[in-house]
C-alpha cells in the first residue's frame, strides 16, 4: 500500500485508551517524571535521553537511592519535573559535587546530568579527574555539539564544518581547532569501569542507549568504578536546520565523528576510531 | 474492501504535541501522519490509520512524551476502502 | 554516682593542627582542599585526622573542585569544610556565591598570606548578594574556641562561615585543649538530599535560584530577598568583638587577627605607662561591629587602624564613625620575601613605634 493510499485510510480515534481488549506496553512518561511538560524545543533529543535515564533508575529499583547532580543547560529544566533528589551545580562542576555526595552517601546512586558544553568545555578537568579517581559515580553527557541554551554556539565537541553562531563559516581546524572526543579521554583511565556513547537518532539507537545506561549504573552499583554514558541528541534549533532533519543530521554529521558504541567495559578498551571503522549499520 | 490488521494502537496526548513530526518517519509501518487541524499550542499532531503493530517506536522518539502504546489481546481487523488496495 | 568529666587534655599544637582537631571534634566529617602555603598543613591534618573517625579527606585536583566536593558533602547534610589562602579562595568565589545562596553550611578555613585579605574575606569576590560570616581568631587558643562556634553558626544560619587565620596562626605552637562544646539544639536538616524521597512526588532539590516546582520555575527574587533579610538578622545578632581601655582613650587602635595580639600587647604596655590609649578588635570581621566601634571610639580624638595591607579594614572603621573621629592607617603592606609570611610589621617594637607615632 502506498503512502498516498494510506492517507485515504480512516483516521482512528486515539484520544482515549482503546476500547478493544489491549494491554499497555508503554507509558506516556517515566514514573520518575512528574509531568510531561518541559520547555525544550520541538524535536529536541534531550527529553528522549532523559526518559531513558529515569526509566533505568526506576527499573533498577534505585528511585529512593538516586541523587542527581545537575549541570547547566537546557536539560536543567528537568529539575522542575524529575522525581529524584537533585542538586543544582555550576556549569561543568557536577562531577565534584557528585563526588562529595557519593563519598558521604556511598549507598546512593549518584549520577550527573551534563551537556557537552558543560562537561567538555567548562568542566573537562572535573570529569577527567573523577574518572581517574575511579569515583563511583555515573556521568551522563547529552551531546548535541552546541551550547543550546545560550542560542547555538560552538563547544569542544562541535564537529569540523559545523556552523554555529561562533563558527559562522563552519568550524575550521586551523582557526577553531578540533573537537574533543571526551569518551576517548576517559576510557583508558585506570578508574574508568564503563564508558559508552549512544544516540537517540532512531528507535534502535534509543534502545541500545538505554542498555548502555543500565550497564553504566550497574557498574556503579557493583562498585567497579567510574562510569560514563555520552548520548548524542538532536538540537535542530542550535543547528539552524528544520526539525525534521534533526535525526539525520545527528546520525550523519555528529555520528560520523562521535561514533557510537562501548569504549570501555572492564578490561575491554576501544577507541572511537575503531568503532567508526566497523561497518556502520543503518541503526546502531 | 480490504482488511488491514492492527496489532496495536496508541493513545495520543494531543495537547502535549509540539508538532515536531519525528514520529512520522520513525513509524515502521508508516501509519502516522500529521493532521491538518491544530491543537491549542497551534501545532499539528499525529493521526493514526490502521496497521499499527504496537512496536512503540513513536513513543521512543517523541520528545514530548505524547504516546501511550498498546498491544491488542487479539489483532483487530479493519475493513477499509471500497476500491482497490 | 556522678562522674566528673576529666579536664580536657592540653597539648602543644600548631595552629593548623589545632584548628583541624577542633573541627573534627565539632563533627566535621568531610574536607577537600588543595595544598597552598600557608594553608597546606590544614590539608595534611585533615588527611591524618578524618579517616580514623570515618570521615573523608580529599586532595582535590584544584581549589574549584575542592569547594565543589564540599558542596556535595554539605548537600547530604554532613558537616563539611574547605579552605585555602587568598589566591586559592579567589578560585572558589563562584562556588561561594552559589553555596551561600543555596543556604549550605560551609565552613571555610582561610590561612591568609603576608598581605591580609580582609576585603576578600568580608566582601567576597563572588557574584550577587551573599555574605560569609567571618571569625578572626587572635591566636591558637581563641581559634580552638571559634572553630566549633563556626560549625554551629553555619548550621544555625544555613550560611557559610569563614575562620580567618594567617601564616602566624598556622605555624604558632600553643598549648591548647580541644574539647567538645555544647550548643543549643539545631533544627533537623530535612532539606538534605539522601535519595529517600525519590518517586514520592516530593523529591528534594538544592539550588541557589529559588526553584519552586509548583510554580514550574525559579523565583530568585523571592529567595534572594529572603536571604537579604537573613543576612540583616545575622548582622544584628552575631557581632563579636573585644575592647579594652576605650572609655577614656584619646587614641583607639583597631586591629584584627594575629596582628591584633601585638596591638593589644602594646596598648596594655602604654596604658601601664599612663598613656590614654585604647584597643578595639573585631572578632567577627563580618558582621563588622560598626555600632559598637562607633560607641567605643566615639569620644576619642583619633583612631589608628593597624592592618597588614594597603588599607582594607579601614573602610569599615570609617563607616563606623562616619567622619566623627579622625581615622588614620598606621599599618601597611608587610610581607617577607616569599610573600607568604611574616614581615616587619609583625613585631612588637615596630607596632609600638607606629602607635606612638599616632598619639595625638
Amino acid at each position: 500500500m502506498t503512502a498516498a493510499d494510506k492517507r485515504s485510510l480512516p483516521v482512528l480515534d486515539i484520544a482515549a485508551p482503546p476500547s478493544q481488549a489491549a494491554h499497555l506496553v508503554g507509558d506516556f512518561r517515566p514514573e520518575l517524571l512528574r509531568s510531561s511538560e518541559h520547555d525544550l524545543c520541538p524535536g529536541c533529543g534531550e527529553p528522549v535521553a532523559m526518559r531513558l535515564a529515569l526509566e533505568v533508575v526506576q527499573e533498577l529499583g534505585c528511585a529512593q537511592r538516586a541523587i542527581c547532580s545537575v549541570g547547566i543547560g537546557c536539560y536543567t529544566n528537568f529539575t522542575l519535573t524529575m522525581d529524584v533528589d537533585s542538586v543544582q551545580c555550576l556549569h561543568g562542576r557536577a562531577p565534584s559535587v557528585a563526588t562529595g555526595i557519593k563519598r558521604m552517601r556511598p549507598e546512593s546512586l549518584c549520577f550527573t546530568l551534563q551537556g557537552d558544553g558543560d562537561m567538555v568545555n567548562e568542566g573537562l578537568q572535573e570529569v577527567v579527574h573523577a574518572a581517574a579517581r575511579g569515583e563511583r559515580i555515573t556521568c551522563i553527557m547529552l551531546n548535541n555539539g552546541v551550547f543550546g541554551e545560550t542560542g547555538g554556539h560552538m563547544t569542544a565537541t562541535t564537529v569540523l564544518g559545523q556552523r554555529t553562531k561562533s563558527s559562522l563559516e563552519g568550524r575550521d581546524a586551523g582557526y577553531h581547532g578540533h573537537p574533543i572526543l571526551i569518551a576517548d579521554l576517559l576510557a583508558p583511565l585506570g578508574g574508568a569501569a564503563y564508558v559508552a556513547r549512544g544516540s537517540v537518532y532512531n528507535a534502535a539507537a534509543i534502545t541500545a542507549t538505554k542498555r548502555m545506561l543500565r550497564h553504566a549504573f550497574q557498574a556503579q552499583l557493583d562498585g567497579r568504578g567510574f562510569s560514563f554514558v555520552e548520548i548524542l541528541t538532536m538540537c535542530p534549533t542550535g543547528w539552524f536546520i528544520p526539525v525534521e532533519q534533526g535525526p539525520q543530521y545527528l546520525h550523519e554529521v555528529l555520528g560520523a565523528v562521535h561514533g557510537v558504541g562501548v569504549l570501555r567495559d572492564g578490561d575491554q578498551l576501544r577507541t572511537t576510531r575503531e568503532l567508526l571503522a566497523e561497518p556502520r549499520k543503518g541503526s546502531r | 474492501m480490504t482488511a488491514i490488521v492492527s496489532r496495536g494502537t496508541v493513545r495520543l496526548d494531543v495537547e502535549a504535541c509540539k508538532g515536531c513530526a519525528l514520529c512520522v518517519p520513525a513509524c515502521p509501518p508508516r501509519v502516522l501522519s500529521m493532521s491538518t487541524a491544530r491543537n491549542e499550542r497551534g501545532a499539528r499532531y499525529p493521526e493514526l490509520v490502521p496497521g499499527c503493530t504496537g512496536c512503540g517506536a513513536c513513543r521512543l522518539v517523541c520528545p514530548d512524551y505524547c504516546f501511550e502504546v498498546y498491544k491488542f489481546d487479539e489483532p483487530v481487523v479493519h475493513e477499509v476502502g471500497g476500491g482497490e488496495a | 554516682m556522678t562522674s566528673i568529666a576529666p579536664a580536657p587534655r592540653r597539648q602543644l599544637m600548631a595552629g593548623s593542627e589545632a584548628i583541624v582537631a577542633a573541627a573534627v571534634e565539632a563533627g566535621c566529617r568531610f574536607f577537600a582542599g588543595y595544598p597552598m602555603t600557608p594553608f597546606t598543613e590544614v590539608l595534611e591534618a585533615f588527611a591524618r585526622r578524618l579517616p580514623p573517625v570515618g570521615g573523608v579527606c580529599i586532595n582535590a585536583e584544584s581549589e574549584i573542585e575542592a569547594v565543589g566536593m564540599a558542596w556535595g558533602a554539605l548537600a547530604t547534610g554532613a558537616r563539611a569544610a574547605t579552605g585555602s589562602t587568598g589566591q586559592g579562595l579567589s578560585l572558589m568565589m563562584e562556588s561561594f556565591s552559589e553555596i551561600a545562596r543555596a543556604e549550605l553550611p560551609l565552613v571555610v578555613i582561610n590561612m591568609a598570606r603576608g598581605q591580609y585579605d580582609y576585603t576578600q574575606a568580608t566582601r567576597g569576590g563572588g557574584h550577587g548578594d551573599y555574605r560569609h560570616l567571618v571569625l578572626a581568631p587572635i591566636d591558637v587558643d581563641e581559634a580552638v574556641d571559634l572553630v566549633p562556634l563556626a560549625f554551629d553558626l553555619a548550621d544555625r544560619w544555613r550560611n557559610p562561615v569563614q575562620i580567618y587565620g594567617d601564616y602566624l596562626l598556622a605555624h604558632t605552637v600553643q598549648s591548647v585543649a580541644v574539647a567538645p562544646r555544647a550548643f543549643p539544639p539545631l533544627p533537623a536538616k530535612d532539606w538534605a538530599v539522601d535519595g529517600s524521597l525519590g518517586g514520592t512526588g516530593r523529591a528534594r532539590n538544592i539550588n541557589s535560584l529559588g526553584l519552586v516546582r509548583d510554580l514550574k520555575g525559579i523565583r530568585p527574587q523571592e529567595l534572594w530577598t529572603r536571604l537579604q533579610a537573613k543576612w540583616d538578622r545575622m548582622a544584628a545578632e552575631e557581632i563579636r568583638f573585644e575592647a579594652e581601655h576605650t572609655a577614656d582613650a584619646e587614641l583607639v587602635v583597631v586591629a584584627f587577627g594575629s596582628l591584633a595580639k601585638f596591638a593589644r600587647y602594646v596598648v596594655r604596655q602604654l596604658r601601664a605607662e599612663g598613656r590614654a590609649v585604647g584597643y578595639f578588635r573585631p572578632i567577627t570581621l563580618w558582621p563588622f561591629p560598626k555600632v559598637e566601634l562607633g560607641r567605643a571610639a566615639g569620644g576619642c580624638r583619633r583612631i589608628a587602624v593597624l592592618e597588614q595591607n594597603a588599607g582594607q579594614m579601614v573602610e569599615d572603621v570609617l563607616l563606623s564613625v562616619l567622619g566623627r573621629v579622625e581615622t588614620v592607617s598606621i599599618g601597611g603592606i608587610s610581607t617577607d620575601n616569599s610573600g607568604f609570611g611574616v614581615g616587619d610589621l609583625l613585631n612588637a617594637d615596630e607596632v609600638r613605634r607606629r602607635i606612638e607615632g599616632a598619639l595625638p
